[in-house]
């Protein structure tokens, strides 16, 4: 009988990039590739771990990008929207894409091809979310800082669009759900992990932690947002359609409504 | 900073700069030099949306409302009783860093009420400009007004700080103009843009030779008028918008639904509606025109002088011209397939790209993402059953808006979206 495995692999990309080495190298029959917090045996397969390997996961990296350009970007996107079983579905993605040609002509009719189109897609709409609504608030230590709660775990995708922007002031952008962020400290950006017990919502109450002049540039901004509305033409439902509730906690034009 | 000073002030002058509705951020591809502060992305960012859904990506204010004239439907007007007041160029500056630090903004957008002179506003606001731009290395989006009447020179100057610049036409024909703005001429709009758009081509020219030539306008001009306030019909906007277009190589032609501002009888009174409906129609003849290789003539003309306000300006057109249709998705070229209602540039894309794979039938079209709902009358594809038959226009028409309804409330937000995306 041909078993299938379930390769389990660490949780990180360049994992799964292994795991997918691994399954075409040994050619194995691939039952499920799970993330080692969350694995569950299948009754009838086996376990294999995977340990990430850096040229490994590159090999395959350059192999999907020689395809194209667009599936590489679609496949980190789509990983990094970290839905349960992503993992299979960019698998059955990679497989089909090796077996083309030219990866421009990916057949956008076939329902797995299309699902990792929409979920890259989706996860790219977060990180332009994020990048528009990241609010920096300025610390005492004069480092601009931000908190996000993101959907996806969109922190790696922003970071080349901060860099680029605010190269001459150091920043931190905290992500709340996955408990890490990235710095900059006018070189580099770098990954922290770190627990922040206090969420620093926008508040309307100053805070020790900041600088006197931010609670006055919030105030300052607050009173902008609100005097470029034009009262004849109010559209509450347009609004939250472009900015969603969940993240008017974060937003300091948004903080008494909240 | 005096705080409380400045807030007064934002308020007074923010308020008064909303009625530009203009608020784009994008076709600018500024980087980021000598590890300066930001850059302008060339697709623009909305940090947040007006209560009404409209994009805040800039800040938007005028350096005054103090102004020498009297355009009737201005707000800021002189002869309108409201507090005055005026941001020192230092002042304008420092917000505009201190918001875009934050992350609240792309850049500054700068008008003004013309206080003594043309000249002497557009100095101002070429001084800020240039500050930011210089003193700050600054980076982001600057868009200055072009104060009409002000001279070349200054509108060269302004050019190399800016990365848009614009002149509002508001009214879209001379007479209105004569009507409702007795103080200022034609002219005095039109030669700063022409100034500038003779800049522009200079500057690009030069860039191709020389690489480094510097910047000039990268995001072009842009102008606006306003809707509903002197009895134009949407052929004199679109014909006057098409003109500008060409005349002038306009990026953008804004329109903007007037707003009431005022008790004065060449203007619709205070508390009447804003045409938001006919704004949105304008905006999409300007789309069909710009993206769908749509000529102004076959939108609009003497036999049809005002756009439908119950469909949308392609279907409208597709209606009068059913002898066009049916199209066959799986063999029209491009343009043939962005004529047909309900496709959008997007699904002519996709259609374009999947049919290399197999003929397309309802099934492959619904997923695509096509409005079989509307563009079912006018195409036939892969199947037997098509939809037309012998109905007339009339009946079409009667078909789409009753199978619509649900959609039709909702169009006013459909008009912001398209507004957005720029
Ligand atoms: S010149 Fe400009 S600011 Fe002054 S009244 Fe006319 S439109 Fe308004």
């Amino acid at each position: 009988m041909n078993v299938s495995t379930t390769l389990v692999y660490d949780g990180s990309f360049n994992g799964f990039l292994t795991s997918v080495f691994v399954t075409f190298d040994e050619k194995i029959k691939v039952a499920d590739i799970q993330k080692n917090n969350r694995s569950q045996n299948g009754l009838f397969s086996e376990i294999e771990t995977v340990f990430t390997n850096v040229e490994k996961a590159k090999r395959v990296w350059n192999g999907i990008r020689n395809k194209s350009y667009n599936a590489i970007s679609n496949v980190y996107f789509a990983f990094l929207s970290e839905k349960d079983g992503v993992e299979m579905m960019l698998y059955t993605y990679i497989q089909k894409l090796m077996r083309i040609k030219n990866g421009k002509h990916l057949d956008y009719s076939d329902s797995t091809i299309l699902y990792i189109a929409q979920l890259a897609k989706k996860v790219g709409r977060e990180k332009h979310r994020m990048e528009a609504f990241v609010r920096f608030q300025l610390t005492k230590d004069e480092i601009y800082f931000a908190n996000i709660e993101p959907d996806f775990d969109v922190l790696p995708l922003i970071s080349k669009h901060f860099r680029d922007r605010y190269a001459d002031q150091k920043w931190l952008i905290y992500d709340v759900k996955r408990k890490y962020g990235i710095y900059y400290d006018l070189n580099h950006v770098e990954m922290v992990s770190l627990d922040l017990k206090d969420i620093h919502h926008n508040r309307t109450l100053k805070s020790d932690a900041f600088t006197e002049a931010e609670h006055e540039y919030q105030t300052l901004w607050n009173d902008y947002f609100k005097s470029t509305n034009i009262a004849s033409r109010i559209n509450p439902k347009l609004h939250k359609q472009h900015v969603p509730k969940r993240y008017w906690k974060y937003l300091s034009e948004k903080k008494e409504a909240v | 900073m005096n705080f409380d000073r400045i807030r007064e002030k934002l308020n007074i002058l923010a308020d008064a700069a909303k009625y530009d509705v203009s608020c784009a951020s994008s076709g600018s591809d500024r980087s980021n030099q000598k590890k300066g502060l930001g850059n302008a992305s060339k697709m623009g960012i909305c940090h947040t949306y007006t209560a009404d859904g409209r994009c805040v990506s800039l800040l938007k204010i005028l350096l005054t409302n103090h102004c020498i004239f009297d355009c009737a439907y201005c707000v800021t007007r002189k002869s309108n009783d409201v507090p005055r007041a005026a941001f020192k160029v230092q002042e304008v500056v420092d917000l505009t860093i201190n918001f875009y630090r934050r992350n609240y903004i792309e850049g500054l957008f700068l008008s003004s009420g013309i206080f003594k002179s043309p000249d002497h506003t557009m100095e101002r606001l070429v001084a800020v400009a240039k500050k930011l731009r210089e003193e700050e290395n600054f980076n982001g989006y600057i868009h200055l007004k072009s104060i009409p009447g002000a001279s070349d020179e200054l509108m060269y100057e302004a050019g190399l700080y800016a990365d848009r610049l614009s002149v509002n036409i508001e009214v879209p024909t001379v007479s209105g103009l004569k009507l409702l703005a007795p103080d200022k001429k034609h002219e005095d709009f039109t030669k700063p843009m022409e100034k500038v758009k003779n800049e522009i081509i200079r500057y690009s020219a030069e860039q191709k030779i020389i690489k480094s030539t510097p910047k000039y306008a990268p995001a072009g001009q842009s102008t606006q008028m306003i809707v509903g306030a002197s009895g134009e019909s949407d052929k004199d906007i679109m014909y006057s918008a098409t003109y500008y277009y060409k005349t002038f190589n306009m990026k953008r032609v804004y329109y903007s639904g007037y707003v009431p501002v005022t008790h004065d009888s060449r203007l619709p009174a205070i508390g009447s509606q804003v045409p938001m409906l006919r704004e949105n129609r304008l905006y999409q003849t300007d789309w069909l025109l710009r993206f769908y290789d749509f000529s102004v003539g076959e939108l609009l003309n003497n036999q049809h002088p005002n756009l439908d306000m119950d469909v949308d300006p392609k279907l409208s057109w597709a209606l009068r011209n059913l002898h066009h249709f049916p199209v066959d998705v799986n063999a029209a070229d491009k343009r043939l397939l962005a004529r047909i209602p309900g496709i959008g540039m997007q699904s002519v894309h996709k259609i374009l790209k999947a049919r290399k794979f197999r003929k397309l039938n309802w099934d492959h079209l619904k997923k695509i993402g096509v409005a079989l709902n509307r563009a079912q009358y006018f195409m036939v594809c892969d199947s037997r059953l098509w939809e037309r038959r012998d109905m007339d226009a009339e009946k079409i028409k009667g078909m789409i808006l009753q199978s619509s309804s649900g959609k039709f409330r909702n169009q006013y937000s459909a008009q912001l979206s398209l507004f957005n995306q720029q």
